[in-house]
């Protein structure tokens, strides 16, 4: 608690005060001049733990991976012009997937913005379409409160990354600290709806309660608000007995082991669940947007449904779809109401019905969408995964992964039972994510096992982090499918440009065991399927960072998938399918 | 109406007046490839350091739905309305028209300029400065006439807006 006799300090003395106030406890940084006076506050105390990564953009994404797994606000530490310019592929990957995270930035000192000087960016103006808000703190008298403030921003309403620029003079003049307050702030102009309207929640139940092939479609929202959030999904799911499905980003909302669980929807989601979508008359979307790997082609998502969205930001509702009711407010709120009134009314469901539309279900299910050919000569990366997983299901395990075929795999062929277990970069897409968001995992759970699944392309956009997983003995296991190409781009190649492979070979790949090796890791590989268990074992029991090498089929494709432009029911199950379905010039276009 | 049909609104928009706050809402607008039509700004209320944004924008009723839950959305922005659809309004803006010319030319102008309420806010022996006030339409009316009538130079507030009654924002 800080009296009001105590002295003035520092700008950066404040910021330290203010983020421990903020109960911070790890920073993600980098250094440089502008930022010189918040390191040697840093160095003066030992409340906050500052891991040095060795790429700003890292340390956005290890800061994401802390907050995704831990529901905390990620924090990150750089420096101004090319450390801030480094860090916006992690703010924007943030704000595409509603990570709150609180990004410092270090400017030149007030007097000489706008001049050119020496490592001078306009970050706020670089980061006012990336960021949920930013600030330019001119005066120490505005630091502590801007800082509080962003804390508050970045975490509350639809959580996003929040930029604090500060000028080097702003953190070298002195102040009086400003505590946080102490009852929930109440911000001026920004007031994010929690609480649902009743009405709505009426209305919704009356829906849901006369549905006669409904389903739940989650994504994640409800990560975002809390795990709770999950347990009351699971609650209403099962007490109102329909099937549900999860975005890529909600996996874990819902555990996939349960009978009810219909797996991810989408471009690579199951039969079962895109059927279910295309064909349902109820839709309950809870804290889930609509997203283009989603809905595939608009005019014919779902034609002949009555659609419930529960969003906690109204810009999410009627921006793709237009749905028949909308109902703004947090996740865990919002399904407390549903299930209070579902008990309260005990509605009558046509059980004959539902029975009818689980019966239908079923007979999608038993297509098995997801099986592949086995082999015993090389590893196909859908085995690697199951038997990956295989091995890890009974321990305190986080994944991550990059971005590709292998991130597709990882979402199909792992289980997730609950939330916060699951990070990937979902709306951005970025390349490069799953090894630092991993790193930032495993500085949360020190003693939980965390496994990026990677690709060979992916992996090479941030291998330099080895060296902060050697720094600070992060143990974290990189389970690389190698299938020397960058398979998503192959595969599409494949499909949609006559099978012209332009430059999507990895060419000239490194030894990844002796990179791993060079940097103080552990590097395995394997070739043959029966090697597969013993090396997935090995990595386990490896106390060190550790890469695995798996190489596996170079002509495996991700299936099932949705060609872009194609509707639900238009969806590829295999490669013999190829032929069947030819892409729409409008779906050429499509990203 | 159709949903495909592309419909004008005015909405006004009430934000701190902070650094950076017109950029936020510009921005929002091209990053996403909204329209706009016409926007106008100042400071409206010292005391509570709050401006007001006066944007017409174009689109279907689901992209304005949309434009005004982005703006809506932004941190420093307390309120959000659309006139167009929230009861009757008054929309108003203001013109400067410089027009060169003598003899019967100068004279129509002037003749013209006394039809529309114009004030004469500058004058020389072959040159005016007109002011005009009003709704969107009157004024381009009268910018057109007086292309005729030797226009060199125009500048337009843009329009703000209103409701009617003794409701506040
Ligand atoms: C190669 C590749 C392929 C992909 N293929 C697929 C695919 O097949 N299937 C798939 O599902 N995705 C796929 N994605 C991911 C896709 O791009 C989107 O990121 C994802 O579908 C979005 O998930 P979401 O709808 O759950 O929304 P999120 O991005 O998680 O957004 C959350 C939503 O919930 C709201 N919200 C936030 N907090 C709360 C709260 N507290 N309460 C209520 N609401 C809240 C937000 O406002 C937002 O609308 C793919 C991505 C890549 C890179
Ligand atoms: C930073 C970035 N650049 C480019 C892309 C486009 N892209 C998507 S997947 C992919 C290939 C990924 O290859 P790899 O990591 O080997 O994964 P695979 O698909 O082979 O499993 C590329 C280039 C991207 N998503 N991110
Ligand atoms: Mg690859």
């Amino acid at each position: 608690m800080t009296k009001p006799e105590e002295s003035a300090t520092t700008g950066a003395d404040l910021l330290v005060k203010a983020l421990i106030d903020e109960e911070v406890e790890v920073v993600f940084g980098y250094p440089g001049g502008a930022v010189l006076p918040i390191y040697d506050s840093l160095f003066k105390q030992n409340r906050l733990r500052h891991i040095l990564v060795r790429h700003e953009q890292a340390a956005v994404h290890a800061a994401e991976g802390y907050a995704r797994s831990t529901g905390k606000v990620g924090v990150v530490l750089v420096t101004s012009g090319p450390g801030a310019t480094n860090a916006v592929t992690g703010l924007t990957d943030a704000l595409m997937d509603s990570i709150p995270i609180v990004c410092l930035t270090g400017q030149v000192p007030t007097h000489l913005i706008g001049n050119d000087a020496f490592q001078e960016a306009d970050t706020t103006g670089i980061t006012r379409p990336c960021t949920k808000h930013n600030y330019l703190v001119k005066s120490v008298s505005d630091l502590a409160r801007s800082v509080h403030e962003a804390f508050y921003v970045a975490r509350s309403g639809r959580p996003g990354p929040v930029v604090i620029d500060l000028p080097k003079d702003v953190l070298m003049n002195k102040h009086e600290y400003v505590p946080p307050p102490k009852v929930a702030v109440t911000h001026k102009s920004y007031r994010p709806q929690i609480k649902p309207d009743p009405k709505k929640i009426e209305q919704a139940v009356e829906m849901m309660a006369a549905a006669k092939r409904p389903v739940f479609y989650a994504g994640g929202g409800v990560i975002n608000s809390g795990p709770k959030a999950s347990k009351l999904l699971t609650q209403l799911v099962h007490l109102t007995g329909f099937p549900v499905t999860n975005t890529l980003m909600g996996l874990g909302a819902f555990p996939a082991s349960d009978k009810q669980f219909l797996g991810m929807l989408g471009m690579h989601g199951t039969y079962e669940a895109n059927l279910a979508m295309h064909g349902c008359d109820v839709m309950i979307n809870i804290g889930a947007r609509f997203d283009d790997r989603i809905t595939g082609n608009l005019s014919k998502f779902s034609p002949g449904s009555k659609k419930i969205h529960a969003d906690i930001d109204p810009s999410s509702i009627n921006k793709n779809v237009h749905v028949d009711l909308a109902i703004v407010g947090d996740a865990t709120a919002v399904l407390e109401e549903m299930i209070k009134l579902w008990k309260a009314r005990q509605p009558k469901v046509d059980q004959k019905a539902l029975k009818a539309w689980w019966a239908e279900i079923e007979t999608w299910r038993a297509r098995n969408c997801l099986a592949y050919k086995p082999n015993k000569q090389v590893i196909k990366p859908q085995y690697a995964l199951e038997r990956l997983y295989h091995h890890i299901k009974d321990k305190d395990h986080y994944i991550t992964t990059e971005v590709g075929q292998h991130q597709m795999w990882a979402a199909q062929f792992l289980k997730f039972e609950q939330p916060n277990r699951w990070m990937t970069s979902g709306g951005l897409g970025t390349m490069g994510y799953g090894f630092p968001a991993a790193l930032g995992v495993q500085i949360a759970h020190p003693e939980a096992l965390v496994i990026d699944v990677a690709g060979e392309a992916s992996i090479l956009m941030n291998i330099q982090e080895l060296s902060t997983a050697a720094q600070y003995r992060l143990p974290v296991k990189i389970f690389v499918l190698n299938n020397h190409y960058m398979g998503m781009v192959r595969q599409w190649q494949e499909l949609l440009h006559g099978g012209r492979y332009s430059e999507s070979y990895s060419e000239s790949l490194p030894d990844f065991v002796k990179v791993a090796e060079a940097f103080g890791a552990k590097g395995l590989r394997c070739e043959d399927p029966a090697k597969l268990d013993d090396t997935i074992k090995e990595m386990i029991d490896l106390k060190h960072p550790v890469i695995v090498d798996v190489i596996v089929d170079e002509k495996e494709n991700c299936f099932p998938m949705i060609p872009s432009g194609a509707a639900h029911n238009e969806m590829l199950l295999g490669p013999e399918d190829r032929q069947s379905t030819t892409v729409s010039e409008e779906g050429m276009v499509l990203v | 109406m159709s949903k495909d049909t592309i419909v004008a609104h005015t909405i006004s928009v009430l934000v701190a007046n902070e650094p950076g706050i017109l950029a936020r809402v510009v921005g929002l607008f091209s990053g996403r490839g909204y329209n706009i039509e016409s926007l106008t700004v100042a400071e409206t209320n010292a005391k509570e350091s709050q401006s007001r944004i006066t944007i017409v924008t174009k689109g279907t009723p689901m992209i304005i739905e949309q434009i005004k839950a982005q703006l809506d959305r932004l941190v420093p922005v307390y309120r959000v309305r659309d006139l167009t659809v929230e009861g009757p309004h008054i929309e108003r803006e203001l013109a400067l028209v410089k027009v060169k010319g003598v003899g019967e030319k100068r004279v129509e102008a002037l003749r013209l300029a006394d039809v529309f309420r114009a004030k004469v806010i500058d004058a020389k022996s072959d040159s005016f400065v007109f002011e005009v006030t009003g709704n969107t339409d009157k004024v381009q009316t009268f910018i057109g006439l007086m292309e005729a009538l030797g226009l060199v130079d125009v500048v337009r507030t843009g329009i703000v807006a209103m409701s009617r009654g003794g409701e506040a924002l």
